[in-house]
């Protein structure tokens, strides 16, 4: 590829080191631009939310906690709390269909495996505006569902499902499923099937089974799968912005408010750097209950 | 920690490799070759004009028609609230030649220094706007902006659902048609209808007045099924909802899909606007600019621009030219009797920053 | 167990259904003669045409395929020099690097996007095509450093000490040996970061500027003013797009695969 010609030549033999390695400098451009154009916007981000906003917009240089205070509002909370328990409640559904998905994928004959994966794989490769927009085709009043339901007779008025609640939890299952299986996927497959029968030899119950034997065994792709549609699901803003009417909020939403439409940069920073926060503190509290299952493992 | 990073990099290592799993070797090089056109088109020897306008204000066939007689390539992008044009500007996006806000909001970018002043002996057809939006207070001699569309904003409804039309903004509050309800989302606009419901003025600056209007419009939020300023038309149409707080034109637009579809501005008054042409200090060819917003201006053009997007045109020789059934629509063309009960936005001052927390606080809720 | 595999079988069907039920739908309503009603009323191909004639639209997809061109050569490019640079660091230190390579994968895209836009007004740099290239290499890097390393730690190092014993600079290993073994890695990260980019909404929306439109925010402005037989024309376009794309590389793997 062109790119790859483009890393600067380099003269002299392998360094000291010893062979299998190629110069660290190799690194520093990547990282930075990284340092440049990820970690220096995000250190502005931070600076920004101690500082005060313009009447009109724009950047007011005078620090504070003002923002920070601000968001004790309980409607902020009320926000956060909201678009967690959205995405949880997302991750849920989100692993209840995907588990005995993965499960057949991984069992299935390998030529059919390939088949499944390409299937799964597909939607991930579609554009998410336009898997959302599919959403809004089918649930609002004129469109497909109710069109068959009131054909069928099965109800009489539009069922008003768009614009809900209920349209944002079914589009951001819609959107993430896929981010579900695969590593749900990858855990199965590793999981060797001996185990399974041997549990089964030993006349386990199928709830058991599962609970004791695939579960504990496949925890590490449960927990990928989880954060995978947890971290996006949390900062989602299509979805609750198309299928929820702008009735509903979640934080992604929130930032573009305070951003795009009210301008008041230092609160929008100050929301997002909370929101970063709660992303890593979710990602921690996840690895923490990894460690703390896998110890009681070992006990009897 | 560490350990947390190795899983994390596990993970994705995990996750990604599945990405490539079903698609490993094929070339994205396979793509078209020619796309540095795009480049060049946007950099090259062509003219470019950059036109930032509403989402609902693009008819392709009046750019279409500038770019033919004077061979310069006009690039469109679009915005759908006054907010977000300011926004957009004050990111920094600095290269639009002619953008189109509203009358308050020019007021404002005047105060933010953000207009070229324009040279009128350019733009003759300024001359032929009509009187009534000739000496606007927010800019009387036309220093920085020429009207271009105007109009009102009421509430479309469908006939079919009120046998006695509906007169007052009170009916937005009535719990009978939940979920049959749709509201701009536009701050100025739904607080401005909450406003004049409560008998106040569309630009209160009391901040306890403002605080009022928040509690009856979270009042009011379960009953709305959208906060929408750009598809109205559509749910009014296929009855979706019964009725829309809106602008003139797509309610108009929504008449002409399903006749039953009426507007009114209801008898507590309701905001008249007019969307004003200007040009931004930053841009680097103003005369070209004059000579956009001159040819937008023509009577000809203005006409077809009113037939097309169902606003009225501030060009009086315009007015004379569209269809009737335009001319006499009250949704398009204001009439002259509901003039004493039409009120303009203005700047707010400082104000704003009431009106942002209470619209944030609503849209929370 | 017979029973169990039919119960799993049929939820998986199930879930496949969910899959793609939503999307078969709306590409068979893209031929759908009514403009608003989801009824069928006849076969027709008008909503293509229309399409075709839209210059705007087609203005966006040239952004869109520069803009994922530009930023893939970046991203691939730095990402490649990442991940053949970061092995040689002391194991301690190789890991902070990598956590901070890899820390934009797991942020939240809005604030990537609010992030950038932020940077980019305070240094007065106006935004457009680059502003959005720079936002699209920058979280495109840690995807191809990620898939690289995947195969470099599959590679056999013996391979490359045996060049270096056959007197190779670091240079000729890296161009003879690495490189070749590492091609379909690089072209798999390519490929990956060029659909990101292509497909990418939030922050792009953030960082575009003057005549830098891209077909998300296209789609995205389209989707805004309502459901319309256009968009579901345009949807089914997409999707017969990125289904070629899937099945090109199918292709192309069957035939190394043949070829070894």
């Amino acid at each position: 590829m062109n790119s790859v010609t483009s890393v600067p030549s380099l003269e002299g033999r392998a360094s000291d080191g010893g062979a299998g390695g190629y110069p660290a400098w190799l690194l520093g451009p990547g990282l930075a631009w990284t340092t440049l154009f990820f970690f220096l916007p995000l250190a502005l981000v931070l600076v920004i939310s101690f500082a005060a906003r313009g009447t009109y917009g724009g950047v007011v240089w005078r620090f504070g906690l003002m923002n920070y205070l601000d968001l004790l509002h309980p409607l902020y909370f009320r926000i956060f709390g909201q678009s967690m328990l959205f995405a949880g409640l997302t991750t849920a559904v989100c692993l209840v269909l995907g588990f005995p998905l993965a499960y057949y994928m991984a069992r299935t004959s390998p030529k059919w495996q390939g088949i499944w994966l390409l299937l799964v794989m597909i939607p991930f490769w579609t554009n998410f505006l336009v898997r959302t927009y599919a959403w809004m085709f089918i649930l609002r009043a004129e469109g497909l569902l109710n069109t068959l339901l009131m054909q069928a007779g099965v109800v009489e008025t539009p069922v008003e499902i768009l614009y809900s609640n209920t349209a944002v939890i079914i589009g951001l299952v819609y959107g993430y499923l896929p981010f579900m299986v695969l590593p749900l996927f990858v855990a199965v497959e590793r999981l060797d099937p001996r185990l399974i029968d041997a549990a089964w030899d030993l006349y386990a119950s199928p709830w058991s089974v599962f609970r004791r034997v695939i579960l504990p065994l496949t925890k590490p792709g449960v927990i990928a799968g989880c954060i995978l549609v947890l971290i996006p699901t949390l900062g989602a803003f299509i979805t609750p912005d198309l299928l929820g009417g702008a009735r509903t909020m979640m934080i992604g939403n929130l930032i573009q408010h305070e951003y795009l439409v009210v301008r008041d940069w230092p609160l929008g920073s100050a929301i997002s750097f909370v929101l970063m926060l709660v992303v890593v503190g979710a990602m921690a509290a996840f690895f923490r209950a990894e460690r703390r299952l896998r110890q009681n493992e070992v006990r009897p | 920690m560490r350990e947390v990073r190795r899983r994390v990099v596990q993970l994705f290592i995990l996750h990604l490799s599945f990405c490539i799993l079903c698609a490993c070797q094929p070339a994205p090089e396979d793509g078209p070759k020619k796309t540095p056109r795009t480049w060049s088109a946007a950099h090259g020897a062509q003219r470019t004009l950059h036109y930032f306008t509403w989402s609902d204000y693009v008819g392709p066939e009046l750019i279409e028609s500038f770019e033919e007689q004077s061979g310069v390539k006009v690039v469109v992008d679009t915005f759908s609230s006054n907010e977000e044009l300011l926004a957009k500007l004050q990111s920094g996006a600095t290269g639009y030649d002619v953008v189109v806000p509203s009358d308050f909001m020019v007021a404002i970018m005047i105060g933010q220094g953000l207009l070229a002043e324009l040279d009128i002996a350019k733009i003759p057809n300024a001359e032929l706007i009509a009187d009534n939006l000739q000496h606007l207070a927010f800019d009387p001699t036309h220093r920085y902006s020429v009207p271009y569309l105007w109009g009102t904003v009421g509430i479309g409804y469908d006939s079919t659902v009120f046998p006695t039309p509906p007169d007052s903004w009170s009916v937005l509050w009535d719990p009978r048609y939940k979920g049959k309800i749709s509201m701009l989302n536009d701050q100025r606009e739904v607080f401005g209808a909450t406003l004049r419901s409560m008998g106040q003025s569309l630009n209160a600056r009391d901040p306890s007045v403002i605080e009022q209007a928040k509690d009856r419009l979270i009042r009011q939020k379960p009953l709305v099924k959208i906060y929408t300023s750009d598809h109205y038309d559509q749910l009014l149409a296929s009855g979706e909802v019964v009725l829309a707080h809106g602008w003139g034109g797509p309610v108009a637009r929504a008449m002409q899909e399903r006749p039953s579809i009426k507007f009114i501005v209801p008898k507590e008054g309701g905001t008249v606007w007019s969307d004003c042409l200007v040009v931004l200090k930053t841009s680097s060819q103003k005369d070209l600019a004059m000579r956009f917003i001159n040819y937008l201006l023509d009577s000809s053009v203005a006409a077809k621009a009113s037939e097309r997007l169902l606003f009225a045109a501030a060009n009086q020789e315009a007015r004379g030219l569209v269809p009737a059934r335009i001319r006499d629509n009250p949704a398009i063309y204001p009439p002259d009797a509901l003039f004493p009960r039409l009120e303009w936005m203005t700047d707010v001052g400082d104000a704003i920053r009431v009106y942002d927390r209470a619209w944030t606080e609503l849209k929370m809720y | 167990m017979i029973r169990r595999r039919a119960w799993l079988r049929r939820a998986s069907v199930g879930s496949l259904v969910f899959l793609y039920l939503p999307v078969a739908v709306l590409i068979a309503f893209s031929f759908n003669a009514s403009r608003l009603s989801a009824s069928w009323q006849g076969f027709t191909l008008k909503w293509y045409g229309v399409l075709v004639g839209d210059r705007a639209l087609l203005g966006a997809t040239w952004n869109s395929l520069f803009i994922a061109l530009v930023s893939t050569a970046i991203a691939t490019g730095l990402g490649l020099g990442v991940a053949l640079g970061i092995e040689r660091l002391p194991l301690r230190r190789q890991q902070v690097v990598e956590g901070a390579i890899l820390l934009p994968l797991v942020i939240p895209e809005v604030m990537m996007g609010v992030a950038l836009m932020l940077l980019f007004v305070m240094v007065k740099w106006p935004l457009g095509l680059w502003t959005i290239i720079l936002g699209h290499a920058t979280f495109n890097i840690p995807v191809v450093v990620v898939i690289i390393r995947a195969r470099l730690r599959k590679l056999d190092q013996r391979l490359e000490e045996a060049a270096y014993d056959l007197g190779a600079t670091v240079w000729q290993a890296l161009q003879r040996v690495t490189l070749p073994l590492l091609r379909p890695a690089i072209l798999g990260a390519a490929l990956m970061a060029f659909t990101i980019s292509f497909d990418d909404f939030i922050v792009t929306f953030f960082t575009a500027g003057p005549g830098s439109t891209t077909l998300p925010l296209k789609v995205y402005s389209m989707i805004k003013s309502g459901v319309s037989p256009e968009i579901n024309a345009l949807s089914a376009i997409l999707v017969l797009l990125s289904m070629g794309l899937i099945a090109l590389a199918l292709g192309m793997q069957r035939e190394a695969a043949t070829r070894n």
